[in-house]
């Protein structure tokens, strides 16, 4: 089990996998909004997403882990 | 002159007004979220309340809370400063209602121009061209494609309500327009609660001109001539110049002259500029900023006339201290923007500024919201400050910036500075050949 980090603080705009979902590496997992940009947040595994940890809307701090992934 | 200002907004923009305020004598009160406790604004102003939560909407764009506080305060008038709640229609009413001036334009002119297929239909009414276009939204992606069909490819998809480059994307063919339809839809729905969208012809390669008026509720509109601001990342300014470089005298006198037909024809109060697409020989009217724009020092640089100044003038009933005679240009200004990002990746990167040393000096002025110490948060936009080169030449200008950019020492986060070192240094920009595609192009 591993887990798919923020790669920066910022508010959690879209989570794009649920649990279940078979995700490849360099997959877009989920879309950070920092500064106005978005930033798309990359699964670095290739796997099976195991857990959501956050939800849309919640703001995440660099290094927070957003998904668990085997 | 009004006794006392509260600025409603943050960072160099706040501190730059605040800068007016103090030299016309008027008192100044700042606005700041939790996040912003220590900023450079709060400091600098006579007086500072807290006006909630680091998001946005609970602070800076919560216009109950800044009433609230204005009046609490005791202020005569708000200045919104450029973003936020600049361009509000709502805000600049609620303002009205409660007695205290809103220093802006009238509450009819931000809703018309805040609309761009309104705005496209009053500049068109002025007699000023504008790009070819739906002249209202498009309801569907196949009603996009059909009209796209009738004027030709490429065409730019743009949300009605939209601002900053989002909710805008270009289309080569019906099927980029169909998927740039449907996800703009949903952004724009996101950003500015309207997901209405509308079809323009896609210029090739165009320069961006926009001309800096001024009006009062005497009836007099005045330009401060024109900016040149082609350099741009996704659809971001990143470079501005006055004046503009290359524009044959009959042009540039053309689209003077129609930004004063477009700003009489709104009876225009207080700063606005009319931005232009330029392709060779025919302008476009783009869209009306109704505010205070980043860009502003150029121009200021080169007439020796204090903008913010000017709306504080109009905002107090008082005339415009100028007249369109009195107008003078002198000499080159050349602005770059310094943002918290990454130079390659152009990702934020939020942090403190351990150290912040930008030069000053007789040909470089420096507009800046932080300092040494400042925390950068991922709340709002990642500019930090602006440098603008100043010189008798245009090559003088950019020397000068370049000089500087070379002279700044910023520690703690990445900035664009190495960014801005490289297009300064581009013979196009040098030699001013330079349309909105050159980032695109050439980085």
């Amino acid at each position: 089990m591993t887990k798919i980090e923020a790669s920066m603080a910022g508010n959690l705009w879209k989570v794009l996998k649920q649990i279940g979902d078979k995700v490849e590496t360099g997959e877009e997992v989920a879309i950070l909004e920092s500064m106005k940009m978005e930033i798309p947040v990359e699964s670095e595994t290739g796997g099976e997403i195991k857990a959501v940890l956050k939800e849309e809307g919640e703001f995440v701090n660099e290094g927070d882990a957003l998904f668990e992934i085997e | 002159m009004f006794n006392k200002v509260l600025i409603a907004n943050r960072g160099e923009i706040a501190c730059r007004i605040i800068r007016s305020c103090q030299s016309l004598g008027v008192q100044t009160v700042a606005i700041y979220s939790e996040a912003d406790r220590h900023a450079l604004h709060v400091e600098q102003a006579d007086e500072a309340f807290e006006a909630g939560a680091a998001k946005a909407t609970d602070s800076y764009l919560n216009m109950e809370k800044v009433l609230y506080i204005a009046k609490k305060a005791k202020v005569d008038a708000i200045h919104p400063g450029y973003g936020f709640l600049s361009e509000n229609a709502d805000f600049c009413r609620r303002c009205r209602e409660e007695g205290i001036t809103f220093i802006g334009p009238k509450p009819e002119t931000l809703s018309i121009m805040g609309d761009k297929v309104a705005a496209r239909k009053q500049m068109q009414a002025a007699g000023v061209p504008v790009v070819p276009g739906s002249d209202g939204p498009v309801s569907s992606a196949d009603e996009a494609v059909s009209f796209a069909e009738s004027i030709g490819y490429p065409v730019m998809v743009k949300a009605a309500a939209g601002g900053g480059g989002i909710g805008m994307e270009i289309a080569q063919d019906a099927e980029a327009l169909k998927k740039a339809f449907s996800s703009n839809q949903r952004r724009a729905a996101n950003y500015f609660g309207s997901g209405s969208l509308y079809i323009e012809k896609a210029l090739e390669s165009p320069r961006h001109i926009e001309v800096q008026v001024l009006g009062d509720t005497y009836g007099n509109v005045i330009h401060l001539g024109e900016r040149d601001c082609s350099i741009q990342r996704r659809h971001q300014k990143v470079l501005e110049e006055a004046p503009a470089t290359g524009l044959s005298e009959g042009l540039r006198q053309q689209l003077r002259h129609a930004a004063i037909q477009a700003a009489k024809s709104l009876q225009y109060e207080s700063a606005g500029t009319l931005e232009f697409l330029v392709e060779e020989d025919e302008f476009y009217f783009l869209e009306m900023n109704t505010r205070l724009q980043v860009e502003h020092p150029v121009t200021e640089v080169v007439t020796n006339i204090d903008i913010v100044q000017e709306q504080l003038h109009v905002g107090a009933g008082e005339a415009l201290s100028v007249q369109q005679s009195e107008v003078d240009w002198q000499g080159y200004a050349i602005e770059a923007r310094i943002y918290a990002e990454d130079p390659k990746t152009f990702f934020p990167s939020p942090g403190t500024i351990e150290v912040f040393d930008v030069p000053e000096g007789e040909h470089i002025r420096l507009d800046t919201g932080v300092r040494s110490g400042t925390e950068v948060t991922p709340f709002y936009d990642p500019m930090l400050a602006k440098l603008i080169g100043i010189g008798e030449t245009r090559a003088e200008a950019i020397a000068g910036l370049r000089q500087a950019l070379d002279e700044c020492n910023i520690q703690g986060i990445r900035t664009n500075i190495p960014f801005l070192q490289e297009i300064t240094r581009h013979p196009k920009v040098v030699n001013g050949q330079v349309t909105t595609n050159f980032v695109k192009e050439h980085f």
